[in-house]
């Protein structure tokens, strides 16, 4: 046996440990990094999905004229303006008899959401022939109520440490008893806007926002990025000044914080042109400079991909240049180009420093209808939500989440599958 | 129970085509053809019943019989494509890196089975070294290089030793005195040439027993390949040498045994004379003669 | 008109202008004997010449009209306003022509507002309806006149398809210059602003100040007074939490991509890139959220349990969580860089006898050596821009301190404060934020283009 062999032999023991050791590091950072994915998503899941159900109260209202101050016969705006919020106090006082205290009283008018006086409006304006009639009404209950059935407020508790005092959970027990609490889907949650009442907080607004926001970015970052992805790859020059420098500011801003996008925004397009703050036109504008860089860089790949063989074929049957790319290199790209588009579009999607920046985080109640009303996305929402203490709003910042996220993980499935699809080996 | 084996092999019948594509001749391959086998005991590398398959099952080295002797240099010519590389590279086990590729078959290293359970591969490795097709020196200065693999394996006791073995391995290699003034400058830094005499010097430095070299002069120019040629012949006094090589006239100037393979089965193993003066195989005689390949 | 009604109608005008210039292309067309005309192009490419004629002149005006619109506007109400208010201070013109403006976006304030800022605001709705009428005129007239021009221009020996694609060439151009436009009106709307503000407050108190309180400098004679803006604890703060954030991610980040390159069995690959890719998109505000209202309360009872005081916004867990947001970006570099090292480097390492590990320590790693650099520097850029994560789970305070369990605040979220909320836009206050913005836009920048350029030299070597 050489000495070779006899000295290899003798380092071989600790080599192989030390091999273990470093494969071991290996499958323990990858292990840990989707131990982190596991936990935030499921502590947003486990936070979140209690918001997908509301607490509600049955009552029995009566809707006499005197009590509301209308008649059958009244206008809608008289039927608007008529006196709801004391129809609610009664029915709460038959319920629960005998409350004098001050403080008591406030808390029995705070059993259910403010939302309940604006529930009884909607069903006497749809139908006014209700009025004198006694109706059942599942109305919302109060957000700190409803905390309290998603199991989030601890009964043992010394009665100062809980948001929920004694004389609350006898009526609660009784109203329980006699089968007027229940939980239902929480449709509030995607048919409203956003409401300083957690109970009564929904996402509609700033769906609709992000929606309109997404319609600007896509429709100026598509064709933008398209053209000027073709130029570079198909028509520039090679070693041209202009050319390079276009391809150096297109790499560095790929990699320039989204916030200075932001300051742009607010610089260039409210102060300097003075469009509309908060709007979604803007945006939209500030997103689609934000997400050229991806799209570009993603259509060029795209282009390069086609084989010259293509364009070799056009050209010989005496097609122009600019007919070739246009008719038979570009739709052969096409998918790889939509990809990087579906998936510029999902960074758009869950963008929002820059959002903050040109004032798209105002407080938003009423749905947008056009791209330069006051709007909020849905990112911002989550931001806005994620600052206010109140239990019931962690919840909803955490339902919110998962709306995102949903439309996120459908938006780069599509992209995925697209690529999947139309994936071609030359 | 040589000649034994020798019977037992496939028969394999291989369609080739002509250059010109006008004929298609049908060749039968029955074993391999001259003296695979040397005088049993004496033998370095004892390979039987070779077979070796690249992911999806796709065989690239059919029943391949074979002897290789002491401190003797062989060659292995061969169309590209016919398993020459793959081959050479079971005898280090090489192909263990590559995803999916299983070798069967018995190899033995002076009548050890390199693929019994004992047998380490990193030891292995050490004993057989390995010169590639493309020159590739670590991106490490010239004497980090070479000291690569004493270092790895602990064959220096200290410093000294090692600038030793650098020394003398570089020497070996014919590179020593090119080099003895810019030891610490990039090994990336120096010719072609140099570059692969720096892989001969590094594959050296770890003294092994037996050296395996892929098409080590394809990527050199005339005179760097005539001093590499030199070098082998110089090596081949201590060292046991398999050379894998498309030039025949290499094959030719360098070694004692010459192998030809085709498409996977080794046709004809001879003395480097006898093959290319009286190839003893029609597709042999084909490929020497420039027919194809 | 609104902006969509005009948009449409030029729409409807583009397809009746192609609609007609083919046709006419087609009656001015000869046939000839071996069939085929004496067309120069395809009749399509007549049409969309006359569409160009159309659309594009009265496009940009359009365009031009509506930017320009309301500065001017606004500027030539300010001329109007009485004298006594046209030699106020630039701050007070500007809260003035605000208020204005307020009124005429809310019409309904109009009854109980000020006379004058009333007659403001009467005199700039009419103005502006004025201006949306010859806008709308003379952009249909542009339009229509461009119909007529391109009709002209529609005869057998114009070449139409050479015409048609120069101007497709030239918007193709424009589209690709946007990326230069973007980096100027980046460059420009922040050194304008930090201009303005360094008037204010000396650029030495800026970026060597060591207190930063821009809330005490609210008051007109405080403005400026120095040492409020002292940005050196805002750096601080920032390269702590990035720092943290690093520590985390580059060896998380560098080990996950090894391992997944060089030993991961192909299904294991197959699974786990893609999920570390769910963690690179998920946005920063999930991660802002998960970091404020999950991480810190853990690691502050955490810490207390060891008997330590840790801030409630403390520079650790905004780091901790921006370095789990790191780790996929910096895998994914990292992949591509060690992907990049040749296959012979490995063989030459496994032919002497190295082991896996040996061989990645001593020779790929080396190798990958300028792209991993590469790969940190444009982590570390992201780290410094990252925003949400720090503005909801940093804190506020202006801290100098290298304790990771202190509040710090950073230049981003400092930014964003100074920014959201509802002062004047000249105030040194709301300038501040630009002048931050230009230190972050800079330091990126510069790491950027480092990086880049390393990546770049790196993947020729190898190529
Ligand atoms: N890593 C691999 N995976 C799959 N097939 C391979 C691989 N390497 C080589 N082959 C195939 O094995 C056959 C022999 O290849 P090789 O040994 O490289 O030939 P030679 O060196 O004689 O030119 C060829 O058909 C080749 O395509
Ligand atoms: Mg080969």
């Amino acid at each position: 046996m050489s000495t070779t062999t006899e000295k290899v032999k003798a380092t071989l023991g600790k080599r192989y440990a030390k091999e273990k050791r470093f494969r071991f590091y290996g499958l323990a950072s990858i292990a840990l990094s989707l131990l982190f994915l596991v936990i935030l998503l499921t502590d947003i899941v486990g936070k979140g999905l209690p918001a997908f159900s509301s607490t509600y109260i049955k009552l029995d209202v009566q809707l006499d004229a005197p009590t509301l101050g209308v008649s059958t016969d009244a206008t809608p705006e008289q039927l608007r303006m008529a006196n709801y919020n004391t129809a609610v106090l009664n029915s709460l006082n038959t319920l629960l008899p005998g409350v004098t205290d001050r403080k008591e009283k406030k808390a029995l008018k705070g059993l259910v959401s403010g939302d309940a006086q604006y529930e009884l409006q909607r069903m006497v304006m749809d139908d006014p022939q209700l009025i004198g009639t006694t109706q059942s009404v599942w109305v919302l209950a109060d957000d700190d109520i409803d905390v309290y059935y998603k199991g989030n407020i601890d009964r043992t508790l010394p009665e100062g440490d809980r948001r929920i005092k004694d004389f609350q959970l006898v009526w609660l027990d009784k109203l329980e008893a006699e089968g007027r609490i229940d939980s239902k889907f929480n449709t509030t949650f995607f048919t409203r806007g956003d409401s300083r009442e957690p109970e009564e907080a929904g996402i509609l607004s700033a769906l609709v926002g992000s929606f309109y926001t997404l319609l600007v970015t896509l429709s100026l970052s598509f064709p933008i990025g398209v053209a000027a992805a073709l130029y570079l790859e198909e028509f520039a020059p090679k070693n041209n000044f202009w050319v390079d420098l276009i391809e150096v500011n297109i790499n560095n801003l790929a990699a320039v914080p989204s916030i200075v996008f932001g300051l742009l925004g607010l610089a260039v397009f409210i102060q300097l042109f003075g469009l509309p703050r908060s709007a979604p036109l803007i945006g939209g504008l500030v997103l689609t400079l934000m997400t050229l860089p991806t799209i570009i860089i993603a259509s060029r790949a795209a282009l390069r991909s086609v084989p010259p063989s293509i364009r070799e074929g056009a050209l010989g049957i005496g097609a122009s240049k600019t007919q070739t790319v246009f008719q038979n290199v570009l739709p052969l790209a096409m998918p790889g180009i939509l990809t990087g588009t579906i998936i510029g579009m999902a960074h758009a999607l869950g963008e929002t420093a820059p959002l903050l920046m040109i004032g798209m985080i105002a407080f938003i109640m009423d749905v947008p209808d056009s791209v330069t009303s006051p709007s909020t996305v849905l990112p911002v929402q989550i931001y806005l939500w994620a600052d206010s203490p109140e239990r019931a709003f962690t919840e909803r910042t955490s339902a919110a989440i998962m709306v995102l996220l949903t439309f996120l993980v459908s938006m780069n499935l599509i992209a995925v599958i697209l690529r999947k699809r139309f994936e071609r080996r030359w | 129970m040589m000649e034994a084996t020798l019977d037992m092999t496939t028969v394999a019948k291989v369609n080739t085509a002509t250059s010109g594509g006008r004929e298609e001749f049908s060749h039968t391959i029955s074993g391999t053809i001259g003296k695979p086998y040397l005088d049993g005991k004496d033998a370095k590398f004892f390979c039987r019943d070779v077979n070796v398959f690249y992911s999806g099952d796709k065989q690239a080295i059919f029943d391949v019989n074979m002897d290789i002797g002491r401190n003797e240099v062989i060659a292995m010519i061969g169309p590209s494509g016919c398993g020459k590389s793959t081959f050479l590279r079971c005898m280090n086990r090489m192909n263990d890196t590559i995803e999916g590729c299983r070798v069967t078959g018995d190899i033995r290293l002076d009548g050890e089975d390199i693929h019994d359970k004992e047998q380490d591969p990193v030891l292995l490795r050490a004993r057989v070294g390995m010169v590639f097709q493309k020159p590739n020196p670590f991106p490490k200065s010239i004497y980090d290089n070479v000291a690569y693999g004493p270092r790895l394996h602990g064959l220096a006791a200290n410093r000294a030793e090692l600038d030793d073995i650098v020394e003398q391995s570089l020497t070996k290699a014919g590179l020593f005195k090119e080099v003895k003034d810019r030891l610490q400058s990039p090994g990336t830094g120096l010719s072609g040439g140099q570059q692969q005499r720096l892989c001969i010097a590094r594959t050296i430095a770890v003294s092994p027993e037996v050296i395996l070299m892929d098409e080590p002069t394809s990527a050199l120019d005339p005179i760097a390949t005539a001093t590499i040629e030199e070098l082998i012949d110089e090596l081949r006094a201590s060292f046991t040498i398999c050379i894998v090589t498309h030039s025949m006239q290499q094959a030719a100037r360098i070694s004692q045994r010459t192998a030809y393979f085709h498409m996977g089965y080794l046709v004809e193993l001879n003395d480097t004379k006898t093959v290319f003066t009286n190839p003893q195989h029609q597709l042999t005689e084909n490929y020497i003669t420039g027919r194809f390949g | 008109m609104s902006t969509l009604g005009i948009l449409l109608t030029l729409i409807v005008l583009a397809a009746f202008s192609y609609y007609i210039g083919r046709k006419r292309s087609l009656a001015l067309a000869t046939p000839m004997q071996r069939g085929g005309n004496n067309l120069h192009s395809l009749p399509s490419y007549y049409g969309y010449l006359v569409v160009a004629w159309a659309i594009i002149p009265a496009l940009l005006v359009f365009v031009l009209w509506s930017t320009l619109e309301k500065p001017l506007l606004t500027s030539s109400m300010m001329s109007h306003i009485p004298a006594e208010y046209q030699d106020k201070s630039a701050d007070e013109r500007s809260l003035i022509s605000n208020r204005i403006l307020n009124l005429v976006h809310n019409p309904e304030r109009l009854a109980t507002a000020d006379p004058l800022f009333k007659a403001a605001a009467e005199d700039y709705q009419q103005m502006q309806s004025l201006s949306n009428i010859i806008k709308t005129l003379l952009v249909l007239a542009l339009a229509i006149a461009g119909t007529f021009i391109g009709l002209r221009h529609v005869k057998p020996k114009t070449r139409a398809r050479n015409q048609v694609e120069r101007v497709v060439q030239i918007i193709m151009i424009g589209c690709a210059s946007i990326a230069i436009l973007t980096t100027l009106g980046i460059v420009f709307s922040v050194l304008f602003e930090s201009f303005r503000f360094f008037g204010q407050v000396p650029a030495t108190d800026f970026l060597f100040g060591t207190h930063w309180s821009p809330q005490t400098a609210l008051r007109a004679d405080q403005a400026g007074s120095s040492g409020s803006f002292g940005a050196i604890p805002l750096f601080v703060g920032t390269l702590l939490i990035s720092a943290i954030a690093l520590l985390i991610a580059v060896p998380l980040g560098l080990m996950s991509a090894i391992y997944l390159s060089e030993y991961a069995s192909p299904t294991l690959r197959a699974y786990a890139k893609p999920a570390m890719e769910i963690l690179a998109g998920i946005p920063t505000v999930v991660y802002g959220f998960f970091a404020a209202l999950t991480v810190a309360p853990l690691i502050r009872s955490m810490g207390e349990s060891f008997g330590l005081s840790v801030a409630s916004e403390s520079a650790l867990a905004a780091g901790l969580v921006m370095g789990i947001m790191i780790i996929p970006f910096m895998s994914s570099l990292s992949d591509d860089v060690i992907n990049a090292v040749p296959q012979a480097m490995r063989d030459g390492s496994y032919g002497m006898g190295a082991t896996k590990s040996e061989t990645i320590k001593q020779v790929i790693i080396p190798a990958a050596l300028p792209g991993i650099v590469g790969a940190f520097l444009l982590a570390a850029s992201r780290a410094i821009g990252e925003t949400m994560i720090v503005v909801m789970a940093a804190g506020l305070a202006a801290n100098m301190t290298i304790n990771p369990l202190e509040a710090v605040t950073t230049v981003t979220v400092q930014i964003v404060t100074l920014l959201t909320g509802d002062q004047e836009f000249d105030s040194a206050k709301t300038l501040a934020a630009f002048a931050l913005g230009l230190s972050l836009f800079v330091v990126t920048l510069i790491l950027n283009v480092v990086a880049l350029h390393i990546v770049r030299k790196y993947r020729e070597q190898y190529d």
